[in-house]
C-alpha cells in the first residue's frame, strides 16, 4: 500500500511516478497498491501527512510509517527505504 | 526580488507601508511596525521569546487589527503552542473556532525519511497557501523554519526553495514573521538573513548578576527609520511589552501649577509653594535622614487634595509602613480605604529591573495616578547596573513627565559625604533635589534638609534641621554662630541661652533707665534749689537796694530839714507841706 503525493503533472511528479512504478513491478510485482495524492486538488491532505517536499511516497503499512522524497531515481535507496531489500545482511538479522 | 522593491519604492514616495504589531514599544521602536507585505527575520537564542513574540504578532493581528494569521510550527504542536501561551491570556482555540488564526503543526522526521533523486517543497506551499487561502491570513508565522535543515539532507535544494518560499510570501502579500535561531557568527545559524532583507530583528538573553533580562535590537529595517539601541523587553502575563528608552523626545510640557510637599515650612523654602506639578523630586540621604517620612508627608498631602498616589515601598511591608508612618503623625489608612492611596511593597530582586519598570508603567497606565512614589529608588540597583537603573529611570521620568504625574524617589546614600558625587548620574534627571542628612556634633546625630537644586523656582539656600516628632515633620531654622551650625540639643541649648541673654540684657536696660531717671530727679532738685537761693539772692539784693535808696532818701531829708530848720524863719509857709512829704517816704 504506497501513497504518492505530488503537486500537479510536474515532470517531478512523473518521472517519481515511472519509477516507482517499474520498482515495483520489479520488487513487489502483484503485491503493491498506488495511490496518487495530487495536493493542488486537495490541499487539506497535506497535512495528514505531514507532506512538505514534492514528491513524497509514503508507505503507511506496515509499521513503521517511512517516506521517501525525490523524484525515486535511486532504485537501491527506495527499496531500503520500503523495507524490500536490507541495507546489508547485519541490520536484517 | 531587491530591484522590485527598489522600483515600487520609487513609484510610491510615500513612506514604506507597515503592519503594527500591537506590541507594545515595539511599533514605537520601529516607527509604526513591521514592513507589510514582507518577512520578517527574528532570531535568537533558545528561550528568548521569538515563539511568543511571533504568536502575540498574530494575536494582536487578529484581536486589534482584524487580521488573520496563519502560524505555522515546526518545533510544538498546535496543543502545545495553546497552552504555553494560554498564560500570557492568549485563548487561541477561541481565535481558531473565529477563523482568525489557524495552527499549522509541520512535523519531520528525519528517521522516517529517505532521500532519493530531485524534490522540491512544493507540499509545504501547498500547505501554507492553504491555510492563508482558508481564513484569509494577512500575517503570517513560520518558527522555526530551521528546523527544516536538521531534516532534510539536501541544503542546496533546502536553500533554493527557502528563497522561493519567501519571494511567493512576498507575491502572496502576507506580512510573515521568520523565526531562526541565532547562529555564532551571523545572525541565525543557518544564514537565513540572506533571504529575508527588509528587516531583521535580534532578540536577546543575558544573565548579569544573576539577573536575567531580555533585549530586543532591530538590526535591520530596509527603507525604514528604526531605533537601534538594545531594548529590554518583558514576557509578562499580558504578552511582550519593549521599553524604548532613547526614542522619546524631550517634548513634555512643563507644568505652572505648584503642589505642596506636605510640609509647610519646606513649601516656604521652595518658593513658598511646593514642588511643581509633573517635577521629579529626589530626596537622597543617608540611612535614617527621613526620607521615606518625607515621601510619606508628600503622599499624605496629595492624598488629602484627593489626589491618586502609587507608592512603592522597596523596603518595607506596607503595614510596618504604615505603623512607622503613624508614629510621626502620619496617618495614610484612611486614604488607603478610600482608594486614593495605592502600595506595592516588593523586593527589589525579586525580580528584573525591567520587570520592575513594567509593573510600573503597567500600574501607572492602569490606575492613572497623578503622584508616585519610589522609595527608595536606590534599591533597584540590587537589581541591575547603576546603567540600567539611570536607563530605566530616564525612561520612567520621561513618561512620568508626558503624563504630568508628580513623582518622588529617594535615593539612599552610602554616606554623609561624597553623597552628591555618587548620585550624578541620576541628579540630572531630576528638577527638585532635596538633600538629607546627619549632623553629628556633641554626641548626638540630628537631621538636616537643604535644597541642592530646584530648577525654575526662587528656592532656600538655608540648611534647615529637620524635626521628626509625634506631630509630624518639623523643619527648624538652624542655629549658626561661631561658624559651627547647631542642631538637636545644642540648638535647644543655644536658644535657652539666647533667650536668658536677651532677658538680662533687658533687665540692665530697665535698671539703667531707672538710675537715669532718678538722676534726672536728683538733677532737677538741684536745679530747683538753686534757683530757690538765686530767687533768695535776688530779693535780698532788691531788699538792699530799698534800703540804699531809702537811706539816701532820708539822709537827704535830714539835709533839707536842717537847711530848712537853719531858714524856718524865711520859709514858714511851706512847713507843713515839707512835713507830710517826709512822712510819706517813711
Amino acid at each position: 500500500m504506497l501513497r504518492l503525493y505530488v503537486a500537479g503533472q510536474t515532470p517531478k511528479s512523473l518521472t517519481a511516478f515511472a519509477n516507482l512504478k517499474r520498482i515495483c513491478e520489479e520488487h513487489l510485482p502483484g503485491r503493491y497498491q498506488i495511490e496518487v495524492v495530487d495536493l493542488l486538488k486537495n490541499p487539506m491532505l497535506a497535512k495528514g501527512d505531514q507532506i512538505l517536499a514534492i514528491p513524497t511516497l509514503v508507505r503507511k503499512l506496515p509499521e513503521p510509517m517511512r517516506k521517501i522524497i525525490g523524484d525515486l531515481s535511486n532504485t537501491e535507496r527506495v527499496l531500503v527505504g520500503l523495507d524490500v531489500r536490507p541495507a546489508d545482511g547485519r541490520e536484517r538479522a | 526580488m531587491k530591484t522590485k522593491q527598489k522600483t515600487k519604492n520609487q513609484s510610491a514616495p510615500e513612506p514604506l507601508e507597515k503592519t503594527a504589531t500591537g506590541i507594545a514599544g515595539l511599533d514605537e521602536i520601529t516607527g509604526g511596525g513591521l514592513p507589510k507585505g514582507r518577512p520578517t527575520l527574528i532570531c535568537g537564542t533558545a528561550g528568548c521569546g521569538k515563539t511568543v513574540l511571533s504568536m502575540e504578532f498574530l494575536v494582536r493581528g487578529a484581536t486589534e487589527y482584524n487580521e488573520p494569521g496563519v502560524f505555522m510550527a515546526f518545533e510544538e504542536t498546535e496543543g502545545e503552542l495553546a497552552k504555553n501561551v494560554a498564560s500570557l491570556g492568549f485563548d487561541l482555540e477561541r481565535l481558531a473556532s473565529r477563523k482568525k488564526l489557524l495552527l499549522d503543526f509541520v512535523r519531520i522526521e528525519r528517521s522516517e525519511i529517505e532521500e532519493t533523486g530531485e524534490y522540491d517543497l512544493e507540499g509545504l506551499f501547498v500547505r501554507l497557501s492553504h491555510a492563508i487561502d482558508s481564513i484569509g491570513a494577512k500575517r503570517v508565522v513560520l518558527d522555526t523554519i530551521e528546523v527544516l535543515f536538521a531534516s532534510l539532507p539536501n541544503e542546496a535544494i533546502l536553500r533554493a526553495e527557502l528563497r522561493r518560499l519567501f519571494r511567493w510570501l512576498k507575491d502572496k502579500g502576507v506580512t510573515a514573521i521568520i523565526t531562526a535561531e541565532r547562529g555564532r557568527e551571523s545572525f541565525t545559524r543557518h544564514g537565513l538573513e540572506e533571504y529575508v532583507a527588509d528587516c531583521v530583528i535580534l532578540l536577546d538573553h543575558r544573565v548579569n548578576e544573576q539577573i536575567s533580562t531580555r533585549r530586543l535590537r532591530v538590526v535591520k529595517y530596509r527603507g525604514s527609520w528604526h531605533g537601534t539601541n538594545e531594548y529590554p523587553f518583558l514576557i509578562s502575563d499580558e504578552g511582550i511589552s519593549v521599553m524604548p528608552v532613547t526614542s522619546m523626545g524631550l517634548n513634555h510640557t512643563a507644568s505652572e501649577q505648584r503642589v505642596s510637599s506636605g510640609v509647610p515650612q519646606l513649601d516656604a523654602m521652595l518658593g513658598g509653594k511646593g514642588y511643581y506639578r509633573g517635577s521629579s523630586v529626589l530626596t537622597s540621604g543617608s540611612a535614617g535622614t527621613g526620607k521615606t517620612s518625607l515621601a510619606a508627608a508628600f503622599v499624605a498631602a496629595a492624598a488629602a487634595r484627593g489626589e491618586r498616589c502609587l507608592y512603592f515601598a522597596f523596603e518595607e511591608s506596607v503595614s510596618q509602613f504604615m505603623r512607622n508612618m503613624r508614629s510621626i503623625g502620619l496617618d495614610l489608612e484612611p486614604f488607603v480605604k478610600s482608594g486614593l492611596l495605592q502600595f506595592h511593597a516588593s523586593r527589589p530582586n525579586l525580580f528584573g529591573l525591567e520587570m520592575h519598570l513594567l509593573t510600573i508603567q503597567d500600574l501607572i497606565r492602569k490606575w492613572k495616578p497623578r503622584n508616585v512614589v519610589i522609595d527608595p529608588v536606590t534599591n533597584l540597583i540590587n537589581a541591575g547596573t547603576a546603567t540600567e537603573v539611570t536607563l530605566m529611570l530616564t525612561r520612567l521620568i520621561d513618561q512620568l513627565k508626558r503624563q504630568q504625574i508628580t513623582s518622588l524617589f529617594t535615593s539612599l546614600t552610602a554616606g554623609d559625604h561624597g553623597a552628591e558625587q555618587s548620585e550624578v548620574g541620576m541628579s540630572s534627571l531630576m528638577d527638585t533635589w532635596l538633600l538629607l542628612r546627619n549632623l553629628e556634633s556633641n554626641g548626638e546625630r540630628n537631621r538636616a534638609l537643604y535644597v541642592l537644586k530646584s530648577r525654575g523656582m526662587a528656592h532656600s539656600n538655608q540648611i534647615r534641621e529637620f524635626v521628626l516628632s509625634s506631630k509630624g515633620i518639623q523643619l527648624v531654622d538652624v542655629h549658626i554662630g561661631d561658624g559651627k551650625v547647631l542642631t538637636g540639643s545644642a540648638r535647644l541649648a543655644q536658644e535657652a541661652r539666647t533667650q536668658s541673654e536677651a532677658a538680662l540684657q533687658q533687665q540692665q536696660r530697665r535698671r539703667r533707665q531707672h538710675e537715669l531717671e532718678l538722676e534726672r530727679t536728683a538733677v532737677e532738685a538741684q536745679i530747683a534749689t538753686l534757683q530757690a537761693g538765686l530767687a533768695a539772692k535776688t530779693e535780698q539784693c532788691k531788699l538792699e537796694l530799698d534800703e540804699e535808696a531809702m537811706r539816701y532818701q532820708s539822709s537827704a531829708a535830714r539835709e533839707s530839714e536842717i537847711a530848712r530848720n537853719r531858714m524856718a524863719q524865711v520859709k514858714r509857709v511851706s512847713d507843713g507841706r515839707q512835713k507830710q512829704r517826709n512822712n510819706g517816704s517813711q
